[in-house]
């Protein structure tokens, strides 16, 4: 049954969402139809606001453009100085991002998002240095035109007539959190404008005012509401989808767009992009790369790059694939990825022949499930299209080594020699079959171009050698004119038919190539023990698959990033600035990108499931070599390999490092517990043996009576001695594992001066404790210890009667603890020093004690993340404070304790 | 007929220790079979019917609480195990198996003579009065009717607070965990929330005791639990 329960996978994506953003600086666009509109006044109005309410608003760029109003809402606003950067021999100022991340603001002001930057900034775009500033978690107020928005680009240059070419992603637009609309009417602009409100360039006046016609206004308005009212839209599914709410799309539909290497397949991209995204569906943009077209140019390739690189900015998922059959390849990437809808481009080609079938129609034909949706591409410029020299293309084919067309003429003359003595035995129509050998031949061998020529030369030497009459190129009877035309068609035919072939066999192994090389680096990295070996794999499998060289920047725990790996045969210059930064921001930079492009390497993120684990830096002998689709593809397989393998690695250390410290803490363990165990089990004798020796018949005299007590006696406080002893041995290995628990404080006060009982008979002890204290988590045993110590030590300086207070003051995040009593106090300046081991109050008094019982007091109470004081009373005495961490108490549930009693009532 | 001597087992694997204690309860008036590990220990008392075990937890041959448990399968008899300190966790562990009272090494025959008194008196008496009024200081107990008097007025206990009274004076002079507590008293889906009985004992000492900071009838064991002193 399909009920209405959510899909758990978007239900997931959903929270991932909600984390990102959470954690996001917020986007809020002020969004308008035209300049003029007062998107800026609107924006620094709502910035105000802010500021009123107490917010840190700074301004990144606002431009004015000197207009009065707007003008006076800057005042009182914090402004960030913009950054000078020399361009050529200008000094063009350009907004500061490295500022604004410094200064951190809560919102910043970023006018026009669709602005682009200098050349040599750090992204290109204005709406990429706002993307940096929300993820690092600053809100953005920013202002953007309804003409810059990507899709609606071409849509707006129709109606207006003039592209604008600085653009702005739709999806920065839709994951905007915030699109308020600034409208105004076409005449109240026109009026605005006639009072000279709106600002205009100089240069260009007149296109602007052809700009500034009233009917473009209106179509301009009417766009801006429209989409603002999709957007919404778009949220109001969202909100139905949050509510889960009956899905408004049962089945989803999805789209794949398929372009070629001809003009217009933006337009297809854009169209697509449209269509998906009212309907909210996932879409697909895709290249088929047939034999044919992997002869075209470089410079016809590029545009194919950038529409791909479009169409992945516009939210698609892109492919580009290889197959001899464009229509096949598509339809199976389709079945494959469940997509129903195709969207393919208009042919232009007039149908001048009737056997001709549009692309549309023949994915139709093969595909009678699929949907297939014509869209228009450009107009048609059929001037234009024929200017353009497509056999270009064909020369490159045609095109090979000299020694190839050599090689073919000797084929063809060898096919001569060989034909010559048969020319008596064999038809001449045999004789051409030799030629036809030749053909083939030259084709697998060496390519089109030879075999073409072969073909041609072919049908020459037969006419010239065999032919009658021979030894020349007359031709006495005409039917063997058939014969040439057949011979050289079947030869062309042949040839290009080989050469295909070939090319794809070519295509083939490379392919293959390419995977055995990621197999090998697997598999050499499986085995690799240490980070050097991994770079140097890398390195190996870069320089043979990318002719690059590379460098391995590993981060440490902290997520710094330390110096490249060293590797036999050295590392390119890496730049550390842009390494922190694409690993702080897990996106690539440099060359090829959109971050730094200037910079010759490319800097790589090495993500791994658990942590990115740094940066894989290469420095490519051909930029344009790695831009290719199937590259980047394999170049992420690489940078992913890689990043699991450190990955491994890191771990194996871990691992390792795990079972060294368990050994040696078990070691450490089972060596104090030894020796706590012989030390101890004599001591527990003595004192057991002289209690017995009390007990004797006949009973001992007063005097024997009185060595078997102090025998006892000192057998415990030797017993203390130890305890202490090992105790601080003990905490200073770390061999101390707290257990600690959530318990009021005045238990473990009670439980000390229980303990410490005897001591403490000749004093009076005074609790001073609130009823309502919070409780606190700390190991009962060991604070229990603590105030022992202190009670113990309160009662050996002070004289018999003396008063020890205990008592406690809560602060914000701790809890002090204080042991107080009214004897003679420290020595003055010795507060610190009796914390240290083995030092005591008064060195020369008979008390006994090796001083390690306070030095045991700090190592607790520090275990515990507290501290612990010493200081002398305003009276007289001394005063020990220690203080724990408060934390977060558990509650007590006293709502259980109600039910209980009503039903005990009852 | 003069009273049967009561009959101690002893398992302790230092001789001098074993002998100390042995000393001590003869001069008590205890008769006392000695072991020195855990498996003769087992046989001895399932054939000398003893009266008491006087266990020491660091045994070579094997876990105490394993012995506990073998103990506790088929005898009732009191348990008070022997440990050196930092040791809680092994305390604990043997007082969860049924051992009713720790001493911890060393100690004076005065200690290990009070509490071999207190467990064999409180069998005694378990065996002989079934009475259900308790009285200590100033309380007085009687759970047959429910009733907690202070110097003669009643006193006014939550339902939890009094679970935890009853249960405390009917187990006097042994050590009971957190667990046990938690356990008995509010059920076993609480065993690990022991700040809820830390709280309640505050909460009872404060009701019962004359001064909640230095305790005399509900002590605090450090690390361990709570023992219930009637006198």
């Amino acid at each position: 049954m399909n009920d209405a329960r959510p899909d758990p996978d978007e239900l997931l994506g959903r929270i991932k969402e909600e984390e990102i953003r959470a954690t996001r600086g917020k986007l809020k666009l002020f969004f308008g139809a035209s300049a003029g509109v007062g998107k800026t006044y609107a924006m620094l109005s709502a910035a105000r606001q802010q500021t009123e309410q107490g917010t840190d608003v700074v301004i990144g760029v606002v431009e004015t453009h000197g207009r009065k109003e707007t003008e006076a809402l800057l005042t009182g606003l914090a402004r960030l100085p913009l950054k000078e950067v020399a361009y050529r021999d200008k000094v063009l100022k350009e907004f500061d991002i490295d500022g604004a991340l410094a200064r951190k603001p809560e919102l910043i002001l970023m006018d026009e998002l669709a602005h682009s930057n200098v050349p040599g900034s750090r992204h290109p775009k204005r709406w990429q240095d706002v993307e940096e500033l929300q993820s690092s978690g600053i809100d953005v107020y920013s202002t953007v035109n309804v003409q810059h928005l990507e899709t609606l680009n071409d849509v707006v240059g129709g109606i207006t007539g003039i592209r604008v070419w600085e653009t702005v992603p739709d999806h920065v637009f839709d994951a905007a959190d915030q699109v308020v609309l600034v409208d105004l009417t076409p005449d109240e602009l026109l009026q605005r404008l006639k009072e000279g409100k709106v600002y205009l360039p100089h240069q260009a006046e007149r296109a602007i005012q052809n700009f500034f016609r009233k009917g473009n206004l209106i179509a301009l308005r009417e766009l801006a509401l429209r989409r603002t009212a999709d957007r919404v839209d778009g949220e109001m599914i969202q909100y139905r989808r949050d509510q889960s709410v009956a899905r408004a799309w049962q089945t989803r539909e999805s789209f794949l767009a398929c372009i070629g290497p001809g003009d217009g397949s933006d337009r297809i991209i854009r169209s697509a992009a449209r269509i998906a995204t009212r309907l909210d569906v996932p879409w697909h943009v895709i290249y088929v790369e047939t034999p044919e077209l992997r002869h075209l140019s470089e410079k016809r390739r590029l545009p194919i790059l950038k529409n791909l690189k479009l169409a992945q900015e516009t939210g698609a998922e892109t492919a580009s694939l290889a197959g001899s059959d464009a229509i096949e390849t598509i339809v199976d990437y389709a079945r494959d990825h469940n997509l129903s809808n195709i969207v393919v481009g208009r042919d232009h080609v007039r149908d001048w022949r009737p056997w001709y079938r549009s692309f549309a129609d023949r994915v139709g034909k093969h595909a009678p499930d699929l949907d297939v949706i014509q869209v228009a591409r450009e107009e048609a410029r059929p001037d234009q299209r024929q200017e353009e020299p497509t056999d270009e293309s064909l020369l490159d084919r045609l095109n090979a080594p000299w020694q190839s067309f050599a090689m073919s003429v000797v084929f063809c003359a060898l096919a001569t020699l060989i034909a010559m003595p048969l020319h008596s035995v064999f038809d001449l129509a045999n004789i051409a079959m030799l030629f036809l050998m030749a053909v083939v031949l030259s084709a697998v061998r060496y390519g089109l171009g030879p075999a073409v020529a072969a073909a041609f030369l072919n049908v020459a030497a037969f006419d010239f050698f065999f032919v009658p009459p021979r030894f020349s190129f007359a031709v006495s009877d005409v039917q063997y004119l058939m014969t040439f035309a057949v011979m050289l068609a079947v030869g062309l035919v042949t040839a290009k038919l080989t050469a295909g072939l070939k090319f794809q066999a070519r295509v083939a192994s490379r392919r293959e190539q390419r995977v055995r090389a990621l197999y090998e680096m697997s598999r050499d990295l499986s085995g690799a023990l240490v980070p050097e070996q991994i770079a140097e794999i890398s390195q190996r499998f870069a320089e043979t698959g990318f002719g690059a060289r590379t460098a391995i920047v590993l981060a440490d725990e902290k997520g710094r990033l330390q110096e490249p790996i060293q590797i036999p045969g050295g590392v390119p210059a890496v730049d550390m600035g842009i390494s922190q930064w694409a690993f702080d921001h897990g996106a690539e930079a440099g060359c090829g990108t959109d971050t730094l492009a200037g910079s010759p390497l490319l800097y790589i993120p090495l993500k791994a499931p658990m942590r990115t684990r740094g940066v894989l830096v290469l420095e490519p002998r051909h930029q344009r070599r790695l831009m290719a689709p199937e590259q980047r593809r394999l170049l992420d397989t690489f940078a992913r390999l890689t990043a699991i393998s450190l990955e491994r690695v890191h771990y194996v250390d871990v691992a390792q490092m795990t079972t060294v410290q368990m050994e040696s803490e078990r070691l450490r363990n089972s060596l104090l517990s030894a020796i706590s165990h012989d030390l101890r089990t004599p001591l527990a004798a003595l004192v057991g043996l002289a209690d017995s020796m009390s007990m004797t018949q006949p009973p001992l005299t007063a005097q024997q009576c009185e060595i078997a007590m102090s025998m006892r006696e000192e057998s415990l406080r030797m017993n203390s001695l130890v305890d202490n002893l090992l105790d601080m041995a003990r905490l200073q290995a770390g061999a101390v594992k707290l257990n600690r628990q959530w318990q009021p404080l005045e238990e473990v006060v009670g439980s000390a001066i229980k303990a410490t009982g005897a001591t403490l008979a000749r004093h009076r002890v005074s609790v001073n404790l609130p009823d309502d204290l919070p409780l606190l988590q700390f190991d009962a045993v060991l604070i229990e210890r603590v105030l022992s110590n202190l009670l113990e030590n309160a009662a050996k300086y002070t004289p018999p009667g003396s008063m020890i207070g205990i008592g406690t003051t809560l602060g914000r995040d701790y809890e002090d603890i204080s042991v107080e009593d009214d004897g003679p106090g420290l020595p003055a300046g010795k507060e610190e020093e009796i914390f240290k081991k083995f030092e005591r109050g008064q060195k020369e008094s008979a008390t006994t004690g090796v001083g390690l019982g306070l030095a045991i007091c700090r190592a607790i109470v520090e275990a515990h993340g507290g501290t612990i004081r010493a200081e002398n009373r305003r009276g007289s005495g001394a005063r020990f404070v220690f203080s724990l961490p408060r934390g977060n108490p558990p509650s007590v549930d006293t709502a259980e304790e109600d039910v209980l009693q009503e039903e005990s009532q009852k | 007929m003069s009273e049967p001597l009561p009959v101690v087992i002893v398992i302790e694997d230092e001789p001098k220790i074993r002998r100390f204690i042995r000393m001590s309860l003869e001069a008590e008036g205890c008769q006392v079979y000695e072991t020195d590990s855990m498996q003769r220990g087992l046989i001895e008392a399932g054939t000398r019917k003893p009266d008491m075990v006087v266990l020491d937890l660091g045994l070579p041959d094997g876990d105490g609480v394993d012995f506990i448990r073998d103990l506790r399968a088929w005898s009732d008899i009191p348990i008070i195990v022997l440990s050196a300190r930092t040791t809680e966790a092994d305390k604990v562990g043997a007082l969860d198996a049924g051992a009713d009272d720790y001493l911890t090494k060393p100690f004076g025959a005065a200690e290990l003579l009070a509490r071999v008194r207190a467990q064999l008196r409180r069998r005694s008496s378990a065996v002989g009065s079934g009475s259900t009024v308790f009285e200590f200081g100033k309380i007085r107990v009687d759970l047959g009717k429910r009733i907690v008097e202070l110097s003669g007025k009643p006193l006014h206990l939550t339902p939890i607070e009094y679970r935890l009274l009853a249960y405390l004076i009917t187990h006097p002079d042994s050590v009971l965990t957190h667990r046990q507590l938690l356990k008995t008293v509010w059920g076993p889906s609480h065993a690990d929330d022991s700040h809820y009985v830390r709280v309640y004992m505050g909460l009872l000492r404060k009701k019962i005791e004359d001064d909640p900071s230095q305790p005399r009838h509900i002590i605090t064991e450090a690390g361990v639990g709570y023992r219930f002193i009637s006198v």
